[in-house]
């Protein structure tokens, strides 16, 4: 077992008091040390972005690399050393927007890499323009008159490319996500884990309060290996948002 | 016919008809005959249809081109004809099938002009209509006096590798038999070039240049190839994925250019000696990648192989125009090496040595060439594996990296190449970074003017040693001429063939060619010294190679011949060149 303090460095954040990346880096390490992973054998990649800027406070390898490239990188490190636990993290512009298309061929290519993907439904640091799942009407800074485009599902596009573990958190219920972390770091394929996170600083609307109000966890039950029902599923939105894994192929 | 020592054979036709199989066979045999060749495709980018041709200059010394003129041509339809008319050679033999083509123009030349009656012939000798270039190279062993049995040889390496049935070979070698009757008996041909085989020559092959990369990735252990299909550099992900098993090299077809160079830096990073091959357009989607690995310091292995642009340009031609673009591109500065072979035998060394390099100096290196590099077969000596090594440069290893108390992968260093770990190694955590970062890697959070400023210089620093690792420029020819040619990669074949042609009527000239960049200013301007009137001869339109040493070198480059038509130089053109100049 190794410890939680092994696998973060003495860095501090860039980000702003009480931000929910703090959360989901708890989660991350919990999990890492629960698995007993040893830092030297985790390759973490790392978008642009705040949720990228988490570079510096993992010690582990790392590489922060270009936005949206996050996928490409972390899969050309997994092929060339297998032994490596390959994570991607990054935000919703990064993943979804800029780099969709690394995303849909690592689902597709069933690449053995973890990306954790921290949805806030905002482009944050560059002062909150819309991004890819930013609901159709949001008015943003880019969008002065509301988003006038559907807000993408990413779940449903990893689950139509072919992605064999899909899953939603939410950045505040950190046991439940390190329980997801740990589950998708052992599964053997392309995890995709899409964390709901409130902009503390930036969203008025999707606030804390207001995930509270809608999240739910997929209870024991829940049927993990019927792909059917995941794509179903992961369209619920609304006054209910479930969180937990939807899908799973072993 | 005038003894020469050169011949051209070409063979034009739709695409489909096998005229590249023909030609590579040609040029395969011709090794087995101890006889040198060069051997070029011009195809459109389609599939059936259009005009393809394929020529091979042919001779018992070696051929450092293809030349224009043609001597033998086998026209299969009449656009192929037409085409290829005005550069016959007076005293050329013009096979044609008589079904297809229909007008022969008169000419004042000694042409001739001989029917081939394919069709009666396939027929009569129940060949398959897509066998007629087999039925061809049994004509063309009459002409160079070839063993029928090497050209059969040859067709079944070539069938077998495919993984063709025996059905198959066995009705191209009776095509090919028929062909070599009919020359014999009804056209009555005798050949041109004797043909004789030398017990102790030394061992040659016959390769493309991007074969040639592909077998030198092998050798120097590159461990990934990620790439997405470019004409002309499609070729060597062909060749590396066919082997990528028993080579235990990881093989990526990528979803585009961007993942392409991003997956190979992962790679590299990783620890595996990684490599990206396209041509201009994709490089054009790679070139964040480019300043990435830059500011990250991982080493990396970028093939381009030019063909004409802007935009999708001319897919299936050939032109040196990314010179300018690969020695600036990037926002911000930094170093990058550009290695430019002229032909087959400099892209398997080349490729060795941009491995190296990437490794040691911990930078992108790019292997320009462009298609006339890439698919043209020429004849090398066997390659020397006792002549180069594998130097992984400033690599730790986990036991050195247990000595060392507080590891930093950036650390500040005279020679700006820091030692580097691989993720998995025990003690070597680092960030690696494309953002500006402190010696471990972080990010910097504010300004910090030191910092940058320290990196910026280290990154650079790099630069002080390059130069002696690079291949120098070199002068061909005889000293004291009045006129020097000046090129860089692919001119080189066509300039030292044509200076064959020029020293030997006593047109004297020589030529300067510049093999790597950065300009190796002092070797340059050493060699320019003794020279009187340079001209320097590119394959694109502004003379970008002239433009770089005017700025490196702070002189005048105003003679300047370029060609952007979409084809490479021919020893013919440089002669003309050459004689109206002196």
């Amino acid at each position: 077992m190794t410890k939680q303090s092994d696998f973060i460095t003495s860095n501090k954040s860039n980000w702003c008091p009480g931000c929910s990346n703090f959360s989901i880096r708890a989660a991350l390490i919990r999990a890492f040390s629960e698995l007993g992973l040893k830092p030297h054998k985790i390759a973490m990649v790392f978008d642009i972005g705040c949720a990228g800027n988490s570079c510096v406070l993992y010690n582990t390898y790392g590489f922060h690399g270009l936005h949206g490239r996050t996928v490409s990188v972390a899969v050309g490190a997994k092929l060339a050393n297998n032994e490596l636990t390959a994570i991607g993290i990054a935000g919703d512009g990064g993943a979804y927007g800029e780099g969709l298309n690394h995303l849909v061929e690592a689902a597709r290519s069933d690449s053995d890499i973890t990306l954790i993907v921290s949805n806030n439904m905002l482009y944050s640091l560059t002062t909150g323009q819309a991004s890819p799942t930013s609901k159709k009407g949001t008015k943003t800074k880019s969008t002065p008159d509301g988003v006038n485009k559907v807000g993408l599902n990413p779940l449903l596009i990893a689950l139509a490319a072919g992605a064999s573990f899909v899953s939603r958190g939410y950045a505040d219920e950190i046991e439940h996500l390190s329980e997801i972390f740990k589950k998708a770091i052992n599964h053997k394929g392309f995890s995709l884990i899409d964390v709901l996170q409130p902009c503390i600083t930036l969203d008025k609307k999707n606030t804390r309060e207001w995930y509270r109000e809608r999240i739910y966890q997929l209870d024991d039950k829940w049927p993990v290996k019927d792909k059917d029902k995941a794509m179903l599923k992961v369209q619920e939105w609304g006054d209910h948002i479930p969180i937990g894994i939807f899908f799973e192929r072993k | 016919m005038k003894q020469r020592k050169v011949f051209t054979w070409k063979m034009g036709g739709e695409a489909g008809q096998g005229q590249q199989v023909a030609g590579l066979v040609l040029g395969r045999t011709c090794l087995s005959s101890n006889l040198f060749s060069f051997v070029y495709s011009e195809y459109p980018s389609r599939l059936r249809g259009g005009l393809v041709t394929n020529q091979v200059s042919i001779s018992n010394e070696p051929v450092e081109a293809i030349s224009k003129k043609i001597d033998f041509l086998f026209a299969l339809s009449q656009p192929a004809l037409d085409h290829c008319q005005k550069d016959l050679n007076d005293n050329a033999l013009v096979f044609y099938d008589s079904d297809k083509v229909e007008e022969i123009s008169k000419n004042p030349k000694k042409i001739k002009f001989i029917p081939l009656p394919l069709r009666d012939l396939a027929k009569k000798n129940k060949i398959n209509a897509f066998m007629m270039n087999s039925l061809i190279l049994g004509i063309t062993a009459v002409l160079f006096n070839f063993d029928v049995k090497l050209l059969k040889g040859g067709i079944k390496g070539l069938l077998n590798g495919n993984n063709k049935s025996e059905d198959l070979v066995e009705g191209n070698n009776r095509a090919i038999d028929v062909g070599y009757e009919y020359a014999c008996q009804e056209l009555k041909l005798k050949p041109f070039l004797k043909n004789k085989l030398v017990s102790k020559s030394p061992k040659r092959i016959i390769l493309t240049g991007n074969e040639a990369i592909a077998k030198a990735a092998t050798f120097a252990k590159c461990g990934f190839y990620s790439a997405y299909p470019m004409t002309p550099a499609s070729s060597i992900l062909h060749i590396l994925a066919k082997q990528a098993k028993e080579n235990k090299m990881i093989v990526n077809h990528s979803e585009d250019e961007i993942a392409a160079i991003n997956m190979a830096i992962g790679a590299s990073w990783a620890g595996k000696r990684s490599m990206t091959g396209t041509s201009g357009g994709g490089f054009a989607l790679m070139s964040e990648g480019l300043n990435l690995a830059a500011m990250s310091e991982t080493p990396l292995v970028i093939v381009d192989s030019q063909r004409p642009g802007p935009a999708t340009g001319m897919a299936t031609w050939t032109e040196q125009g990314d010179l300018q673009y690969l020695a600036k591109v990037g926002y911000g500065d930094f170093p990058r090496i550009i290695l430019a072979p002229a032909d087959s035998e400099e892209s398997f060394y080349f490729t060795v040595l941009a491995f190296n390099l990437a490794d040691i100096y911990q930078m992108p290196v790019f292997i320009l060439l462009d298609k006339y590099i890439s698919e043209s077969y020429n004849v090398v000596a066997d390659f020397d594996l006792k002549k180069v090594k594998i130097d992984r440069g400033k690599l730790l290893t986990e036991k050195q990296l247990s000595k060392i108390k507080d590891y930093k992968r950036y650390q500040f260093i005279k020679d700006g190449v820091s030692p580097r770990s691989l993720p998995g190694q025990k003690n070597g955590i680092f960030l690696a970074n494309g953002n500006e970062h402190d010696q471990y890697g972080f990010s910097i959070d504010g300004f910090r003017s030191d910092v940058r400023n320290k990196q910026m210089e280290k990154r650079h620093a790099k630069l002080d040693n390059i130069l002696k690792d690079l291949p120098k420029p070199e002068i061909f020819g005889p000293n004291d001429v009045s006129l020097t040619l000046i090129g860089w990669g692919s001119t080189k074949g066509p300039v030292l063939e044509a200076m064959k042609t020029l020293n030997k009527d006593s047109n004297n000239i020589n030529y300067i060619h510049i093999p790597a960049f950065p300009l190796d200013k002092n070797s340059l301007l050493k060699l320019l010294e003794k020279t009187k009137k340079t001209i320097v001869i590119e394959n694109n339109y502004k003379g970008q190679l002239a433009d770089l040493m005017q700025e490196s070198l702070g002189m005048k480059f105003k003679e300047r011949l370029n060609k952007y038509n979409g084809q490479q130089f021919f020893p013919e053109e440089v002669i003309e060149l050459v004689k109206k100049e002196l």
